[in-house]
């Protein structure tokens, strides 16, 4: 593999001035000068032309995906994962690798005389830019997803509170929609509630669901009855004009649930099952609920 | 021979899961809790599993039954202190049991007896 090594050589021996070039090329595209400084693009450069050259020495191959690469992946993947979490955008991220180009290029042009040999040595340099290009756009998407879905876990965390009302008397606000995973997770943490404070009524209020479906009101009822075989009674309240000619429109038989409007209606009812009242003092009749 | 004790309680009658139930046990006690109930003139039944962790189809069809016989026979069942697990794991399977009523523990199980007969 000539070639290769040919490649290789070159940027070792001109690996100072490509370094120069291709930071001054970097800083002159960076359009927000307070994202990454000088010194940490000068750094990663440094240190990814290094293992380059490095892996370009150990292997006559260009396949990015070979572990002989897999120091230069590495570095790739943790340039971009910095970048991705800095709010970079794909294209800025994936510049890092393509801007290397243009020195390179010029390095290229400069040391080899014959047009063939050349051409030759640059589409190789062009391949494996390209996919190196392309693993450090993966790489920057992967983190972003990773970054999502700890969201979501973190918001299904923190979406399913389950409050006690009064004595007895649990609520539980449901806000976003309804998947099957999420069901499970409300399920789970109603009934543990239910056992920890031995409430008979739970008030599950929908109204922050935006969407109520089959599939929507088929969870609750299973929330609802799995309640029940516990030996609580579920309300649901905050139900919307709209989702209300939806369940219509769908032939959903909520007939088997207690159904409220509001969730103070159904903190009325559950007073009144539970045998409770409020009443209003004279004195703080402002402040005071209504009586049940 | 093991057998599920069944305990009298006024006109209640107190049956206490704590073993794995088989075919065998489960028909014992249908028998045992009918003969019980037309014996004693009981006008209730009620079921504590609050130490079963896991219940299958067979255990929630048995329950089902108990109750179904039990309403033959005049006397309210009321089944007690499901663990949430159960009570998720009924409901995925299809089993609501319907009919059957449920209370959080004994206590609350034996006042909505007595509202029930009152």
């Amino acid at each position: 593999m000539k070639e290769e090594t040919q490649l290789a050589a070159i940027i070792r021996k001109n690996e100072a001035d490509i370094l120069s070039e291709w930071i001054k090329a970097q800083m002159a595209k960076q359009t927000r000068r307070d994202q990454v400084h000088e010194a940490e693009i000068r750094a990663n450069c440094k240190e990814f032309l290094a293992a380059l050259s490095e892996a370009m020495r150990a292997t006559g191959s260009v396949d990015v995906r070979s572990p002989d690469w897999s120091k230069v992946r590495d570095l790739l993947t943790e340039i971009s994962t910095s970048r991705a979490t800095q709010g970079f955008s794909p294209t800025e991220t994936a510049t890092f690798v393509f801007s290397l180009k243009h020195p390179l290029f010029a390095r290229l042009r400069a040391e080899i005389t014959d047009a063939r040999a050349l051409a030759e040595e640059m589409w190789r340099a062009t391949l494996l830019l390209d996919d190196l290009g392309l693993f450090t756009t993966e790489a920057y998407q992967k983190s972003r997803e990773e970054v999502i879905h700890r969201q979501q876990r973190e918001l299904l965390e923190l979406s399913t509170p389950v409050v006690a009302l009064w004595d007895d008397v649990l609520a539980l606000p449901l806000i976003g929609t309804l998947d099957s995973g999420r069901t499970q997770v409300v399920m789970e943490s109603l009934l543990e509630r239910i056992v920890e404070t031995g409430a008979s009524i739970a008030i599950i209020d929908i109204t922050g669901v935006p969407t109520v479906d089959t599939l929507v009101a088929q969870h609750l009822m299973k929330t609802v009855a799995a309640a029940r075989l516990m030996g609580a009674d579920c309300i649901i309240s905050g139900i919307r004009p709209q989702i209300a000619q939806t369940i219509v429109h769908l032939g959903v038989d909520l007939s088997a649930v207690t159904t409220k409007a509001s969730l103070a209606d159904a903190f009325a009812v559950a007073l009144k099952r539970t045998g409770a009242t409020v009443t209003r003092t004279a004195a703080a009749s402002a402040a005071a609920k209504p009586s049940a | 021979m093991e057998k599920i004790p069944i305990l009298r309680m006024g006109r209640t009658l107190l049956v206490s899961i704590q073993v794995d139930m088989h075919d065998q046990l489960a028909m014992q006690l249908q028998d045992d809790l009918t003969s019980r109930i037309v014996g004693d003139r009981a006008n209730g039944v009620l079921i504590d599993i609050s130490s079963l962790d896991v219940v299958d189809s067979f255990i929630g069809r048995m329950i089902s039954n108990i109750a179904a016989m039990s309403r033959v026979l005049d006397a309210q069942t009321v089944v007690v202190g499901m663990q949430p697990a159960v009570a998720i794991t009924l409901v995925e399977l299809g089993l609501q049991l319907e009919g059957v009523r449920t209370a959080l523990n004994v206590e609350k199980g034996i006042a909505l007896l007595q509202e029930a007969t009152e």
